[in-house]
């Protein structure tokens, strides 16, 4: 597969009250055509920011891009001029967020707003616009899409307006869609329904996809390759086969313990992981993960691991072998 | 439903709430009513939890909120302990907060945000007399953030200094302050961390275990509601739709619904994941103003046939393990 995309050594600093803190600390991955890499971990762990500086779409102040290269079509893209990045905004690389309910601007209808990547990028015309837009929310399974182009987003419910997100997103044929927990904020039935749609629409257009969650089930289901994320960095990085039944990281082993399965014997009890996750402006020395980690030793608590590679695409951040 | 056993702490029998819905500027016409309960019955035995999943808006905290007395019921009889409670006057309803308390979601609201630790925790002990004296009642305090897993030197800290995890301790400390029967833990894990969730499951069960604790656990995530629930009941807009054992429902799930909700949800684990049979729900839940004629569930349904148009079916007995499943094709 072509490599589509590389990420070297990003670093993403806000300043903040209480001092500098490190939402995104050195992270390197790869992303190949028509793949989908899953980026997961819990909240604060940096994955919003991480997809976020993708598109350069860190608010500055109080965050800012310290250091690395965004590599993508031969460019990086943090050297690129805000023309050339408005440019892939949207059009080679577009974004779902999280909330349908808040990422939609009220005052615009979803005709509008679907259409208006196409009228940017594209240079279409209105009509011609509006007619493609009709297409796109067809796709994303919106019934009567010529008539729902003229209603704004609050005659949508939370389903249909991520519906919408996902066909604004596609208007384009980007070549990479980047979903921010983009279902977090529905219902399970309708979760199953988009993720599905989204996985599909990705197969068909031959882009790339990057979901970002922090449900271990969804990276399951539709994720080719896996980056577990913990306090700004990538503890562990493989395939999305390797990784559920090879987990190697303390971390990542401590997390499957810790979730109820639908298939697993019920009567045992949770494994959870002790402790509370760490606050980024006052990170424990050495590695992050150490004061919760059961196999941590000496070094755990000096040196921050590298990440090392253990086999053949699967690669952690421990200097212990568990 | 006839077990006539009194082992049953709580019954809910036919209870609806149904709230009024008004319109016009001026003059308010009443429009209709939302039934956000309609006619909902089930029991749960001491020691029990029993699960209440269902997506939002299916009325499984408005049920919740019914037994606690929140909200009055529009039709229906609750019983605790075989005593009815529906309408209880003030007294009884005092005692009642003794006897059954409430674990909410939001770990960030359920706090008042000006009052410490010890304050939180202690209130309930202070408006029903039960500790007598300053030294008992810093005790007790201590004692319940112990069991909570809460340093007790952190008592006079305010809700802001501590974590979801840690502020759902202590919402769990004030619950457990006056020693109640039965509790309703109303999403108490959906807004933590993954890696906090199992924690404060694992606090749950243990506390059930201790202090022989009946749970009513209301949650969207049937991983969770299986793991700790005996017997679990689905809810679709406002009706109970299959009530079972928890193996019966997840092994053997009758009704739609409940098929295409346990379908919905991925397993961590990419091979069986591979192999389960995928069964998506088309559609979305429609409007509680104006659901759909007979079965509530027919527009979504796979399986429909013309009777589900018409007429809505009833919480029928399956089997003797006592699985009930409202659906006309079963």
């Amino acid at each position: 597969m072509a490599k589509l995309l590389s990420v070297n050594n990003l670093s993403v600093h806000f300043s903040t009250g209480n001092g500098i803190v490190k939402a995104v600390d050195r992270i390197s991955y790869d992303l190949n055509t028509g793949e989908t890499l899953g980026i997961v971990g819990e909240s604060g762990c940096g994955k919003s920011v991480s997809a976020l500086s993708l598109l350069r779409l860190i608010p500055n102040p109080p965050g800012k891009i310290v250091g690395g290269e965004i590599l993508f079509e031969g460019r990086d893209l943090l050297k690129a001029s805000k023309e050339e990045i408005c440019d892939i905004r949207g059009n080679k690389i577009a974004m779902i967020f999280q909330e349908p309910m808040t990422s939609l601007n009220p005052v615009l209808t979803i005709g509008q707003q679907v259409a208006e990547p196409l009228m940017v990028h594209q240079q279409m015309k209105k009509k011609q616009a509006a007619a493609k837009a009709v297409k796109a929310l067809k796709k994303v399974h919106i019934p009567d899409s010529g008539m729902r182009l003229a209603d704004y987003p609050h005659q949508f419910s939370g389903g249909m307006r991520q519906r919408a997100m996902i066909a604004m997103g596609l208007t384009c044929a980007p070549k990479i869609i980047i979903a921010d927990e983009p279902t977090t904020a529905l219902d399970v039935t309708i979760q199953a329904q988009l993720l599905t749609l989204m996985k599909q629409l990705t197969v068909e257009t031959g882009a790339a996809l990057i979901i970002i969650t922090h449900n271990l089930g969804i990276i399951a289901r539709y994720a080719d390759r896996v980056n577990v994320m913990y306090a700004g960095r990538i503890v562990e990085k493989a395939s999305a086969a390797d990784l559920y039944k090879y987990p190697k990281h303390p971390y990542t082993i401590g997390l499957m313990a810790s979730v109820p399965k639908l298939d697993q014997d019920v009567k045992a009890r949770l494994q959870p992981i002790e402790g509370q996750p760490p606050d980024l402006a006052d990170l424990p020395e050495g590695c992050a993960f150490h004061p919760r980690c059961r196999h941590s030793i000496e070094q755990c608590r000096v040196n921050a691991p590298p990440l090392r590679t253990i086999s053949d695409d699967h690669e952690i951040a421990c200097w212990v072998d568990v | 439903m006839s077990e006539k056993e009194n082992n049953n702490l709580l019954e809910v029998k036919a209870v609806s709430k149904f709230f009024p819905v008004h319109g016009g500027f001026i003059f308010k016409r009443k429009l209709g009513d939302i039934k956000a309960v309609d006619r909902v019955s089930f029991q749960i035995k001491k020691g029990e939890t029993l699960g209440l999943v269902g997506e939002s808006g299916c009325g499984k905290t408005t049920t919740g909120r019914l037994i606690l007395n929140l909200e009055k019921a529009t039709h229906g009889t609750i019983r605790f302990d075989g005593k009815d409670i529906t309408r209880p006057g003030k007294k009884e309803n005092r005692v009642l907060k003794k006897e059954m308390q409430v674990i909410f979601q939001d770990p960030f609201g359920s706090l008042n945000p000006r009052m410490t630790v010890r304050e939180i925790v202690g209130q309930p002990l202070i408006i029903h007399r039960v500790t007598t004296g300053r030294a008992e009642y810093m005790q007790k305090v201590d004692y319940l953030l112990e069991i909570v897993g809460l340093n007790p030197a952190m008592a006079d800290r305010y809700p802001h200094e501590f974590s979801g995890g840690q502020r759902q301790r202590i919402g769990i400390a004030r619950a457990i302050s006056l020693n109640p029967r039965f509790i309703v833990c109303d999403e108490p894990v959906s807004a933590l961390d993954v890696s906090i969730q199992a924690q404060i499951i694992n606090l749950l069960e243990k506390l059930q275990e201790e202090f022989g604790l009946t749970y009513l656990f209301i949650a969207h995530d049937l991983a969770v509601v299986r793991h700790i629930s005996d017997r679990i009941a689905v809810m679709y807009l406002g009706n109970i739709v299959e009530v079972a054992s928890r193996a019966d429902l997840y092994n053997n799930p009758h009704h739609p619904y409940t098929r295409g909700l346990l379908s919905a949800v991925p397993v961590p684990d990419p091979e069986v994941e591979a192999k389960r049979e995928q069964f998506v729900i088309k559609g979305e839940v429609p409007s509680l103003m104006n659901p759909p004629k007979g079965c509530k569930f027919h527009p979504r349904c796979p399986r429909a046939l013309p009777i589900c148009h018409e007429k809505s079916p009833l919480l029928l007995q399956q089997t003797d393990a006592g699985h009930w499943v409202a659906c006309h094709n079963i």
